[in-house]
């Protein structure tokens, strides 16, 4: 098991917006968190990669504990966050923005996934390296905040809404690419509101209800349940 | 060279001298606001406590490149130590919006603080300085004599600037602190300790603070007061400069100098209203001021 999510509850001052959320991740799959607007996704992942303190619950990433934690222990530990405005550094270069990615000790030739096997994946980062984030397109700066991510060398990545707000070709771009960096063996929880994108990529769904799981399961076991899609899911 | 020409080039070296302090100061208070949203009110009170120890360190040892290493250095450790004590303290209570306002009310006791401070162990009179032998007197130059002082000021000033370039633009430190002025949250979250790049750069704001101080020391009389005009000046540098734009606080800073040491002579009295009714419209019209980025 690579993590753990246990009875989380976290809060926005009064607005108690997980409620004993519970969620699992093995190590090498990809993992679906899917709902409404406004249930808690985004708050799950942040509250994972500790931008949101729980106030309750446990949350054990490679068998530890981990809620709690200060945000770049929790990075350097080996989770990378990919959030769903990408926040790329606009002002910062495409290089530089990819090396604050490297994790502190360590460098661009370390581990897995260097600065040349990502330009290698990705050909315009190195052609547009001295360029500033603000001048990418936004299916461009979603890879780089991708891109981004790797370069730490992490176990787990956390993807909030990749394909939002992006072209059509765009869109099966980064699915593809998501699919690469999964088969290198990182493992992935995405949250994605296209159910067509999402499940072509995940292997298993959570879909969350308000604050909380509603439903787990096999991409197959949602398939044949469509009372389940129309309950969870605005299709 | 005719009269008018040399009181013009003496007043533009005078207003670049100013500049530069006000530039020294400034960076560091630009820099602590854009990354951590902290105006910190006592910023220029430290620029005042840096003369007053330099003027200590003069009275025990005479020598001026010593309180010019050691005040910078001791003004810093206080930085530093409001921060990690004080500062940081406070974020830890669940204040949320309201956290900027008591942020402001820390730094505005701590000025007041500081301020009485001074007046208790120095006096209220106006104490001296002296410039050290080498940078007294005039060196002339292309036709003219400047005051060697200035120069130096002058000098002292582009070689931070310069320096201080180097690490913002070209080292790893430097892209963190820029990333943690757009934007701090993403940066802790790329495995960046920026609570300890925070203290890095409130050390490094208020050891500015504290060279500029004791720059200044020499130049304008050193007196509780000296707070008080600088932290105007900042605030202006910040706002119209753009919050967390060292271009754009070196810009407005020189302009600043200029209008200053001419306004003096050609409007008195009216250069000040000038000046902050022109903050008062570009905060009105863009708010992160004439070369703040957007985020
Ligand atoms: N910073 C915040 N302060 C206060 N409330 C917030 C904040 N961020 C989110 N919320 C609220 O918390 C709830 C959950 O938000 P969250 O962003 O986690 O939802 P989501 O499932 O990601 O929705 P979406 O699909 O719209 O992205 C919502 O009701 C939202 O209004
Ligand atoms: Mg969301």
């Amino acid at each position: 098991m690579l993590l753990e999510v246990k009875d989380l509850n976290s809060y926005y001052g009064l607005s108690h917006v997980l409620q004993g959320m519970s969620l699992t991740v093995y190590s090498g799959e990809i993992v679906g968190l899917l709902g409404r607007n406004g249930m808690g996704k985004s708050t799950t992942l942040k509250s994972i990669m500790g931008l949101v303190r729980p106030k309750s619950g446990s949350i054990r990433f490679q068998n530890q504990e981990i809620a709690g934690h200060e945000s770049y222990q929790i990075a350097r530990a080996g989770i990378a966050y990919v959030p769903e405005e990408r926040r790329i550094f606009s002002n910062l270069t495409v290089l530089e923005n990819l090396m604050m990615g490297v994790k502190p000790g360590e460098n661009q030739y370390q581990g897995g996934w260097t600065l040349a096997k990502l330009y290698h994946h990705f050909p315009f980062m190195k052609d547009r390296s001295a360029q500033k984030g603000a001048h990418l397109s936004g299916g461009e700066q979603q890879m780089l905040s991708i891109a981004r991510a790797l370069m730490g060398n992490p176990a787990l990545l956390l993807v909030d809404e990749p394909t939002e707000g992006l072209a059509p070709l765009m869109v099966q771009e980064v699915r593809d690419v998501l699919l690469k960096i999964n088969k290198e063996g990182v493992a992935i929880l995405i949250v994605e509101h296209n159910l067509k994108v999402a499940l072509s990529l995940v292997e298993r769904v959570y879909l969350m209800g308000k604050g909380h799981i509603g439903f787990s399961g096999s991409v197959q076991e949602l398939q044949s349940m469509p009372h389940v899609q129309e309950q969870y899911l605005s299709i | 060279m005719n009269a008018i020409a040399v009181m013009l080039i003496t007043q533009a070296v005078h207003g670049l001298a100013y500049g530069m302090l006000l530039f020294l100061v400034a960076s560091g208070f630009t820099l602590i606001f854009g990354m951590m949203g902290i105006l910190n009110i006592a910023h220029a009170s430290f620029f005042m406590l840096a003369a007053y120890v330099a003027f200590q360190i003069m009275a025990w040892s005479g020598n001026f490149w010593l309180a010019l290493l050691l005040a910078p250095l001791a003004i810093a450790f206080l930085g530093i130590l409001m921060e990690r004590v004080m500062l940081r303290r406070i974020r830890r209570f669940k204040l949320g919006k309201a956290l900027v306002l008591f942020e402001l009310m820390l730094t505005v006791g701590i000025m007041v603080c500081i301020e009485e401070a001074v007046k208790n162990i120095w006096g209220t009179d106006p104490q001296i300085i002296n410039a050290p032998d080498a940078l007294r007197g005039l060196i002339p130059c292309f036709g003219m004599t400047y005051p060697a002082y200035r120069l130096f000021i002058i000098g002292l000033a582009c070689s931070i600037l310069i320096l201080l370039s180097i690490v913002l633009f070209k080292t790893r430190l430097g892209n963190i602190v820029r990333a943690a002025v757009q934007d701090a949250e993403m940066t802790v979250a790329l495995g960046i300790n920026v609570p300890l790049v925070f203290t890095f750069v409130f050390g490094l704001g208020t050891w500015l603070a504290g060279v500029a101080g004791v720059a200044a020391g020499p130049l304008l009389t050193v007196f509780p007061g000296l707070a008080n005009q600088m932290l105007l000046d900042s605030f202006i540098v910040v706002a119209l400069g753009g919050f967390g734009s060292l271009m754009g606080a070196f810009i407005i800073s020189m302009f600043l100098g200029e209008l200053t040491a001419f306004g003096v002579q050609f409007f008195p009295g009216y250069s000040t209203i000038i000046l902050f009714g022109f903050m008062a419209f570009v905060l009105t019209f863009r708010p992160l001021g004439l070369f703040g980025e957007r985020e």
